[in-house]
Parts: structure tokens; sequence; C-alpha cells
């Protein structure tokens, strides 16, 4: 299990497997206890979009806007359908929580959805299951059957009146379908590509119908607010930042993998859980929020607490989580062509700044690595990344440019040092010992 | 009404309006390549970034929706750093190749990167390479490099054309347009693309590389091949149209043209021009002088003239003719003492004409089709006969338009049809009565008298229902209609169903001066298109007419013509089959050579200036027959102008014709003589070989729509007639018959065969409309 290890955990809490997935066993741990009280005691959409937003939960996909907020966007009273839609195209380089909660515990996302469509006055759901993690789309359509023949989604749920049809769609594995808008065109049959905001989604999402699109673990965490309260799952975090959450932690870490925490609990804590660096080599940078945040620098990370707020006092972003941490062998410029590459790779080239920009930056790192590095390359990348930020039609514009800036910001030393020497700042050697592959 | 100020300027804007639109209202220029105001948004290129006050970001003009009291500024520092940074990215893969590209001089990037582009460019990698395609013989995508991805050829693709031919494949800088599966580009709209592209990626094939655009000359000019009546921009250099564009006018072709209308221009410069006038002397042809050719004719028509009285002679002229043309042949034929003059050689039934209470013409305007809420379109292929109507009626449907049709082939219009019906072109009449007749039910009256025998349908009843609901409603008559047996029926019908339904009833019309035609007097009141044939004359004038390929009964047709002592075929084109039985060649000046009026189908009066010197020694028509007139010394033919002669006909300055009326007098409905046993032809005239210049322009006879007529028979049908799909066929009609290759096509009615008319294969043929039979060869 990838899963290794928790502090007050909610979503993970009581799964200890494999096995723990199936409906059984989730309402055995009290599962769709919440979905039957809301119906049976006919709880109002107004109260359930209450307790979310006192719980102050925040998108878990990266934006981190304030789900009770979203969902009192949608126009409730808009005649015809409207959907809920969950983003499970868990796409970012270093994220691996969805997956995990979609494999271990998939009826606390239908039963946090179910709540979610209930409370926005939805009819139909779907969730967008990422490409590459097939075996998960399967699981979480043998979930939905298991749902569907309780009576958890459908028709008429619980004898309530209140219908919920869910569906799961897999994409094939393009980051840029995680945008939400993307995702839409992807589940309409269309290329994934992001839509012009405004319209939101709100008014005009899937299918031109109102639409809420969420985070999987955002819709997982539903069902524990109502278990204990707003308030309760506020004050597991701090204020401001409600609740758990899950970190998948990468890199150069005794034992990585999802850990969920309150959020608030300090890096270094969560560090500890992780067993501490490997080898017990000095830390140099950590990427908090998944590939697209700003990379800080391992001492300032080690005087961070994980929350929106304290990784946004570190210069960076909490993201979906996912932290990549990075050791004293590591070559800064190295790392940072791989994740131009990615961006590069992954930019849908429907609008200039992102199609030709990601491209560029990822040539001029590219070439620095390889010792064609030129004066003037490092003003040029800002350049470069200034032109793309802020003028692009989705976020990924962004998501590219910021680590290039963040690098060259923190490590652009390494950089100059690589454009006048032609080689590594950090020794050829250094570098083998620290890949775990090569033993010198 | 929301207020918003741009660079200081204020202005009122409806609710909805975008940022640029605004800046259009106010005059104040935002650079821009992938806005276009006839496609949807994309916000893609990102060129037309401005500041909004209290927006943290430059936002995109094109797709930011005002807000009251917003203020924007297009030239402040933040707005142009923006729009530099778009243009530093567009270039930095572009070519830069303007001195060898076909665009130079004409385009959006290199303009804009003037007053946007960076003196020297920061790139120094390598530049991204993509691959050319062939997408067919108008569009040449050889520079595929030079693309900037503003996927405007895609959404004309998918939102005017109707079909989506064109789209952007992979991801990132790898990105490119292209057809799917190295596929071509097919649509009949498709050249209008090439205008679009804001690039050199999309230029025209026949144009490329044949002059720089700085060389040309822009001149005005109207299309005579679609009842449009296209606005045209024709590009000339040394007295040669090298290049035919749209002008824009909303009310008329929008900013669109077919490509019929774009490429024909390639026969005006080809060795088939007839350029010397020619006499056949002995069996032998013979080039001479214009008086000596002039002579010839006015004599020769005034012995026969003499000889057998005035109705011995007859004149058939191309519904492309102009005003004065069309006037003038008849005034000379009146003068001869002959009223067989005619303007309609695909039409069958004339008996309506001694009944019209007026004009025949569309029933509205053509920027009214938008308004619609619904239209019945009857006997057309829309698509083919008329892309600009049809295109309007497609975003028509694309609203709230319910579109309706009843024609004779169910073949994809790309319309969102609320309802159609397809029948055999014997059953239109009757199926329109269905229809009719479902329109007084819903109504609570009694039906029509006569359309008793019809039977409705659920889809005659869904037409009508269509018809009966909404404030504005029309009846489209469309070529089919004209050309079947019982037009006058189709026609009545369809007032009955306008008077039943409050619909509007009007004729798309086939041609570019149909209303010309009926206006210029040019209606025979003896001998009409068919009488004159069907009744061989001893002397015959064709002008700007292929008979073989333009009538509706070619077999009839070339029997009389080759019986008759006299045939002057005046035409701009050398037209080899008519060597054999016409005895005078008059070389005329196409539309591009001459001055002259249309008048397009809603009446609007469209005069234009010839923007060529005539070809050789080929002479304006008006002007020919003004001479033939004057050799006979008939009275007035003294004009000096053809403005003198549109005066005559229809007054000074008219911009739309009176007198247009649909209504027919004493016309009784009957459709007992319906019903047409064994096989039935259908005929459609394919969209580039509908006129002569079309079908002598090479690219456009290259093209899918140019491919050779085959016998298209429906899977029922060819089991029937217990052949397959890829037999040769034997199809006759009278004494005639065509040799062709059965195509299983299931859009065609059951118990009919459809073969195309005018292609030499099946000129032999009889009626375009009527009994066939098919055997294996």
């Amino acid at each position: 299990m990838a899963m290794l290890g928790s502090i007050n955990g909610l979503l993970m809490e009581g799964l200890d497997g494999d096995n723990g997935w199936s409906l059984q066993h989730y309402v055995a741990r009290g599962g769709y206890v919440q979905l039957r009280r809301i119906l049976e005691n006919k709880v109002t959409q107004e109260e359930v979009i209450g307790e979310v937003k006192k719980s102050v939960l925040r998108g878990r996909g990266g934006a981190g806007f304030p789900t009770g907020l979203k969902w009192s966007f949608m126009p409730r009273s808009f005649p015809g359908d409207k959907y809920v839609v969950c983003n499970t195209d868990e796409g970012e380089p270093g994220t691996f929580k969805d997956r995990d909660i979609m494999r271990y515990n998939p009826h606390a996302v239908i039963e946090g959805m179910a709540i979610a469509a209930f409370a926005m006055g939805a009819n139909r759901g779907y969730n967008y299951v990422h490409g590459e993690i097939w075996e998960i789309y399967q699981r979480f359509e043998a979930a939905l059957d298991e749902a569907r023949a309780a009576g958890f989604i459908g028709q008429n749920i619980l004898g309530s009146g209140f219908n919920f049809e869910l569906f799961a769609h897999h994409g094939y594995g393009a980051y840029i379908c995680g945008e939400e808008t993307s995702l839409l065109e992807s589940i309409e049959g269309k290329k994934g590509q992001p839509r012009f905001k405004p319209p939101f989604p709100a008014s005009f999402g899937l299918y031109g119908k109102p639409t809420t699109i969420n985070n999987t673990e955002t819709f997982a965490s539903i069902p524990f607010i109502l278990k204990i309260g707003g308030e309760e799952f506020l004050n597991l975090g701090k204020a401001n930042n409600g609740g758990t959450k899950l970190f998948s932690v990468s890199g150069h870490v005794n034992r990585p993998g999802n850990y969920e925490i309150p959020l608030g609990t300090p890096f270094a804590t969560l560090l500890e859980m992780c067993g501490g660096m490997r080898g017990g080599r000095k830390i140099k940078a950590v990427i908090p929020g998944g590939s697209s945040a700003p990379v800080v620098p391992g001492d300032v990370m080690m005087d961070t607490t994980m929350d929106y707020d304290g990784i946004s006092k570190a210069g960076s972003m909490l993201g979906s989580g996912a932290v990549i941490v990075m050791d004293e062998t590591v070559c800064m410029v190295k790392a940072l062509e791989r994740l131009s590459f990615f961006y590069y790779e992954e930019s849908c080239g429907q609008c200039t700044p992102c199609r030709e920009g990601t491209a560029w930056m990822y040539k001029v790192v590219h070439r620095i690595e390889n010792g064609q590095g030129k004066p003037g390359d490092l003003d040029l990348l800002n350049g470069v990344l200034g032109n793309i930020m802020g003028r692009t039609i989705c976020a990924l514009g962004d998501a590219a440019a910021l680590p290039v800036q963040s690098f060259l910001k923190h490590f652009g030393k390494e950089f100059e040092y690589h454009i006048e020497h032609k080689s590594c700042l950090v020794p050829k050697d250094v570098q083998w010992a620290g890949s775990g592959f090569h033993k010198v | 009404m929301l207020e918003i100020e741009i660079d200081g300027k204020t202005a009122q804007v409806p609710d909805g309006s975008t940022v640029m639109d605004a800046a259009q209202q106010l005059g104040v220029y935002i650079p821009h390549f992938c806005y276009h105001k006839k496609l949807s948004i994309a916000a893609n290129c990102r060129m037309c970034l401005v500041q909004v006050e209290k927006a943290p970001k430059p936002l995109p003009a094109c797709a930011t929706p005002v807000t009251n009291g917003m203020k924007v500024f297009t030239h402040s520092e933040l707005a142009v750093k923006a729009q530099k940074g778009v243009m530093e990215f567009l270039l930095i893969n572009h070519p830069l190749d303007c001195p060898i590209c076909d665009q130079g001089g004409e385009c959006q990037l290199q303009d804009m990167s003037i007053g946007y582009g960076p003196m020297k460019s920061r790139y120094t990698e390598e530049k991204h390479v993509v691959f050319h395609k062939n997408v067919g013989p108008l569009i040449s995508m050889e520079e595929m490099s030079r693309c900037i991805h503003c996927t405007r050829c895609v959404r004309f693709g998918q939102e005017v054309a109707g079909i989506m031919e064109l789209g952007m494949a992979n991801r990132n800088m790898h990105s490119e347009i292209t057809t799917f599966l190295g596929r071509t580009v097919d649509s009949e709209l498709s050249g209008n693309m090439i205008d679009l592209c804001p690039v050199g990626a999309l230029t025209s094939k026949p144009f490329r590389y044949t002059a720089r655009s700085w060389e040309l000359q822009r001149r005005k000019s109207i299309s005579p091949q679609d009842s449009v009546g296209a606005n045209l921009v024709v590009q000339v250099k040394h007295d040669a149209v090298m290049r035919v564009l749209p002008r824009e006018n909303e009310a008329v072709n929008e900013c669109w043209i077919s490509d019929k209308e774009r490429f024909s221009y390639q026969a005006l410069n080809s060795d088939e021009r007839l350029t010397k006038p020619m006499v056949k002397q002995g069996g032998e042809w013979r080039e001479v002088d214009w008086n000596v050719a002039l002579d010839y004719v006015a004599h020769g028509l005034k012995d026969v003239s003499r000889e057998h009285g005035g109705d011995a002679l007859a004149a058939l002229a191309a519904p492309s003719s102009t005003l004065e043309e069309l006037h003038l042949l008849s005034k000379v034929m009146k003068g001869l003492g002959s009223s067989n003059t005619d303007f309609r050689p695909r039409q069958k039934d004339f008996s309506a004409d001694s009944k019209r209470s007026g004009t025949p013409w569309l029933g509205m305007r053509l920027a009214e089709i938008a308004d619609l809420d619904s239209a019945l379109v009857v006997g057309s292929f829309l698509r083919k006969d008329h892309p600009l109507i049809a295109q309007r009626l497609r975003q028509a449907a694309k609203k709230y338009t319910k579109v309706s049709l009843l024609s004779v082939g169910a073949d994809d219009q790309l319309i969102d049809f609320h309802a159609r019906l397809s029948v055999a072109p014997s059953q239109l009449a009757v199926s329109l009565a269905g229809i009719v007749k479902a329109a007084a039910e819903i109504k609570g009256v009694a039906a029509p008298s006569g359309t008793e025998a019809a039977v409705v349908c659920e889809t005659c009843k869904q037409i009508a229902q269509s018809l009966v609901d909404g404030e504005k409603r029309a009846i489209f008559l469309g070529n089919v209609a004209t050309q079947v047996d019982q037009a006058t029926q189709i026609h009545a019908l369809a007032l009955e169903l306008g008077r039943l339904t409050n619909a509007s009833v009007g004729f798309l019309g086939e041609s570019g001066n149909v209303l010309g035609g009926y206006v210029a007097g040019t209606l025979p009141s003896a001998g009409n298109a068919r009488q004159m044939f069907e009744q061989p004359r001893k002397a015959y004038v064709l002008m700007g007419i292929e008979p073989e390929f333009d009538c509706a009964n070619p077999q009839l047709a070339l029997a009389a013509l080759k019986q008759a002592n006299l045939v002057v075929f005046m035409s701009a084109f050398k037209h080899a089959p008519a060597l054999e039985y016409a005895d005078v060649m008059l070389p005329i000046a196409p539309f591009t050579e001459t001055a002259g009026t249309f008048i397009n189908t809603e009446g609007r009066v469209q005069s234009f200036n010839g923007v060529v010197k005539a070809r050789g020694e080929a002479r304006p028509a008006w002007k020919v027959l003004r001479v033939i007139g004057n050799v006979l010394n008939l009275n007035g033919f003294e004009y000096n102008s053809s403005e003198a002669i549109r005066d005559e006909v229809i007054g000074k300055g008219t911009e739309f014709v009176g007198g247009l009326d649909n209504g027919l007098n004493g016309v009784t409905i009957s459709l007992s003589s319906v019903g047409n046993e064994g096989l039935q032809r259908i005929t459609d005239v394919p969209i580039n070989f509908a006129d002569p210049m079309a079908r002598r322009a090479p690219a456009l006879q290259q093209t899918a729509d140019s491919t050779a007529p085959k016998a298209r028979i429906c899977a029922d049908t060819l089991a029937k007639l217990g052949l397959n799909a890829g037999d040769a066929v034997r199809l006759a009609q009278g004494n005639g018959e065509a040799h062709l290759v059965a195509q299983l096509d299931n859009t065609v009615p059951a118990d009919c065969v459809r073969v195309a008319a005018a292609h030499l294969s099946t000129a032999a043929l009889g009626d375009m409309f009527g009994q066939i039979s098919v055997e294996r060869a």
C-alpha cells in the first residue's frame, strides 16, 4: 500500500490495503450514512453548502478555491440538466494522491459527489479518470456498479425522489485535460483544449449546462466534513486552511508515499514521517505543490508549515500537495530541463504564448544543460517566461513559467556556472551517488 | 446598453458586446489574427491583449465582455508589452520568407510585425518545420511552417461551410493544421479559407506565383454564376484577370463566395476563348472580320424571316447573360418578327408563363433569411446549386430557424434540418400537396381542391406545423422545382401552402440573371425554350448557351439545331461540338469584359463595368446586338452605352426592380397526371459543370465536385435491376444513350437513377426528369 501514514486521517482512516475499497467495507466504516441522513432527514441544500462553507474546505486540485463558495455559484434553480464533474485527471508530475483515494476509498468519492449533486441540484455526474491509471478506472467502475445496485446513485435514491446518475469517463493521459474546461471538452468528445473564460463552467459548462468541477480529494472529503461537522473539520487544520490533506511525497526521502496530515503540520514533521532524507543527505530544495509550484530552498522549507498560507508565505503554492524533495546531489539545471520538457510536451498548442513559449524555454534550458549555454540566456529565459505569464487562455502557461522563474531565482548560480563552465556545479559523481542507480 | 471607454473615447454598446466590438464601433484598431467577425471567438492568438482597468492581467479584447463603466487601454505600456510579446512568439517559428511568400504584401502577420515585431529576433534555436499537405486543386498547403494556428480555417469549416475538413492535430509546438487522414478539402466554399488565412499558409493554388499583390489592380464586379449576385473584387494585371475575391456586401454575399465563382476566372484566360468571328462556308470554318460576320448574320436571319416568317426564328440565351444583352436579343428578334426568345434553357414546363402576376423572385430579401422562424425548400440540390443561400440557411438553422427540405435526393446538405423528405421527381408535387393538406388540417380548413389524392405523412405534418408556427416563414422553390414536368403545379401548391400558413413563396433562381430575363421582356409569347426545339425552326440564335450541357433535353435541342439552316452561336468560348451545327460564331465578351447589369433573385439591381479589355476581337454582346439591329435597319438601336439600355428597361437609378410577384392566376391544381411508371431519371447539374466558364476552369475540373457522372442508384433499385455497384451500364432515353458506371448511392430515391447533366458523357440523353432505362452494358 502506497499510503504510509497519517495524523488524524479522515479519508484514509481505517484503510489497510487493497481489500477495504468495496461497498461492504465502506459501509462498515460508516459510509453512505451522510447521504442517507441528508436525504432521509430532508436536510436542505443550503444547510449542506453552509456546512461545507464552515469547514473552509479549499479545492484540493491545486487552485485552493473554497469549495463551499464554488458550490454556491451554481444556479440551483436553472431548469434542465446540471452536472457535477470529478476531476481525477491527475497528471501533475509528483502527484499521486487521487489514484490512491480512488483505489482504496472510491465510495467516498461517490458519496461526496452524490451529496454535492444534491446540494447543487445536479442530476448527472462524471468522474474523469486519467488515462494512464487504467486499473483505477476499472475499480471505480466496479464501485459504481456496487453503489448503483445498492441504490446510492441512480433514480429515486433511497426513496427520496432525488435522482443522480454518475458515470466514469477515462481520458488518454493528456495533462491539459486536468484543466477543468479541457476536461469538459474531452468528455464532450472533442480535443482537450481549454475554453476561454468567461463564461465559467458554473454558467456554461458540460454540454453548455451549469457544471461544477471539483477534485477527487475534495469530493472524498465531503462525507467526512458532514460526519464530523464543518467546524470540527476546520479545527483539524488551522484558520482558513480547514481539514486534513493528502501529500504525495516523492524524491530523496526514505519512504516516499501519500501522507494524510492536518493542514498546518510543519514540513519537518512530514519529512520525519517519510523517514527523513535518504542517506542522511542535506536537503537542497523542495517543490511543495506539484511540479508547477515554484521551488523552495530546503532551509526555507524546513521552517514552513504545510498549509495554503504557510507555503504561500515561503514563496510557493500548496497546489495539489505533491511534495518533491531534492537533496544536495541534484543538479538544478537538469531538474529544470526535465520539468520544462514536461510542460513543452503537454502544452495543448492552442494559444500562442504557451505553444511557442514552452518550447522556447525548454530549448534554452536544454542547451544550457548540454553545455551550449550563452551569456544572456538567463535574461532571455526571464524575458520569455514574462511574456507567457498571465497571457494565456489557461493556467498551463503560468505552470510552465513558474518553475523556470523560481529555479532561476533560487539557483541562478548553478545556471551561471553551467553557462560559464559547460558543466554542472554539482559534480557528476555526486549526482550519480544520489541517483541510487549508479554506485561509484 | 453599456458604457465603455477605450483610449479615452466613450461608447454605448449593446449588452453582450465584447471589447473588440466596442473598439470597432469606436474606430479603434486592436491588432488581431484569430478574431473574425463571422467566426466564433477562439481567443487563441492573444494578439488583441489590452489593458483593462482593475484587471491584473492584460485581457483579450475579442473575448472579454464589456461591463458597464469599463475602461480599456489599447496602447498602454502593459498592453503594448503584451502585444509585442505575442508578436515575438508568433515570429519565432515563422519562416520569415516574405520575399518568396505568395501572401507577401497582403499578409496580416507581415503588416503587424512592422508595428509590433522586434527588429532582431532573440530566438536562436532551430525553427519548427511543418510538412506540407496536398488538400486538392484549390487550396495550397505547401508551406505549413508559416501557419500561426489561429484556426480560422478550422472554424470556417465547422461553422460556415458546415463540415470540418481541416482540424488542428497534435499538441504543443507540434500542432498542425491538417485534413483527416490526408483527405482533400472538398467544400464548395473552401476557397474562403484562403481569404481567412492571415498568413501565407493557405494560398490559392491556381493563383500562387502568378503575380504579386501590389502588381494587381482591384476592380469591382458582380458574379453571373449564382442567383445571389455575389459582389466580387476582380484583380487584374496587364489586362488579364489574375484572381477573383469576394467583395463584402452583408446584404448579398456577406464576405463569402463559392469556389465556382472564385476559380472560374481561369477559363477567361484559356486557349478555348473564341477571339475572332467565324463563318462556316462550304463546310469549312473561316475567320472573318466583324462586318462580314454581322452582315452574314443579319442577312441570314432576315432571309429566313422573309421566306418562312418570323416564327421560323428562335433565340435562346443563358440566364447568366446581362439584362442589356437579354433585352437587345429579344428586341432584335422582335424586329425580325419573332417572339421566340427565351432564357430558361433547363426548364420544361412553361404553363405558368401567361398566368404570372409579376416577376418571380425570392419573395424576400436575402438578409431576411436569418430572421426566419421556419423555411421549406422544395426541389433543390441546395448546397451545390446555391452555396451561399445554403450557407445562410445553415446559419439560421443553427440559431432557431426550422429548415425543412423536400427534394429528390437525400444527399447531405450540411444543414441541421428540422425535417426532410426525399422523393422521386414525379412525386414532388404530390408530396408537396401532402404538406398543403397537413397545413389545412392544422388550420382546420378544407384542403384546396385538387389535393385530395395527396397522402399526409408524419413528416408532412411536421413540416406543415413548422410553417404554421412562428411569425416569419418562407417557402423556397429550387432549381429542381422549376425543371421538373410539374413545375407549375409545384408553384401553385407552394402558393396554396403560403396562403394557408402565411409563409412567403419564392424562387431561389437558377442563375445570375433570371430576374433580368423576366424584367427585360425576354419572355416568349410563342415558342419557349421547349417549343423552339420540339417544333424545329429554320434559324437559331444561341447566346452563351452550350445546348449539349445547358438544355433540359439536349437530344431534342441538338436534333433541332442540326436541321436548321442557320445557327448563330454567340459565345466567349470556341465550343467544339458547336462547330458541327453552328454556321456563325460570334466572340462575345464574358462578364469581366463588358458592362452590364444583373438582377439577383431578391430583385437587387447590380450594374458593373468591364474590368479588362475584351480579349482578341471579342465584343460585348450588347454592342454586337446593337450593330445587328443597325444592319437590319431596325428602329431604337441607337444606344451608346449599356447604361442607356438598362435605363430604358428599368429606369435610372433603380435599386430594386418593381413588379416582383410570385402569384399565379388561373392555375388549377390537378394531381391526376401524376404517377410515372418505370425508372425515372433524376438530374443534378453539378456545380462545376453548370456554366461555360466553370466547365473550362482547370482547377475546378479537378475537384471532387467535378468527377465524371455515374449512374447513381440506391441498393434496392440496384438489386431490382439485377445490377451491382461498379457495373458498366447503358442508359437510354429516347434515341440517345450513355455509357456509365453504376454507383451505389442510397441518397437516391427508389426506382430512380441519378445522372448528372452538363457533361459530354450524358449529353446524348433526353429530359432531365423523365423516364430512363438502365441495363448492363
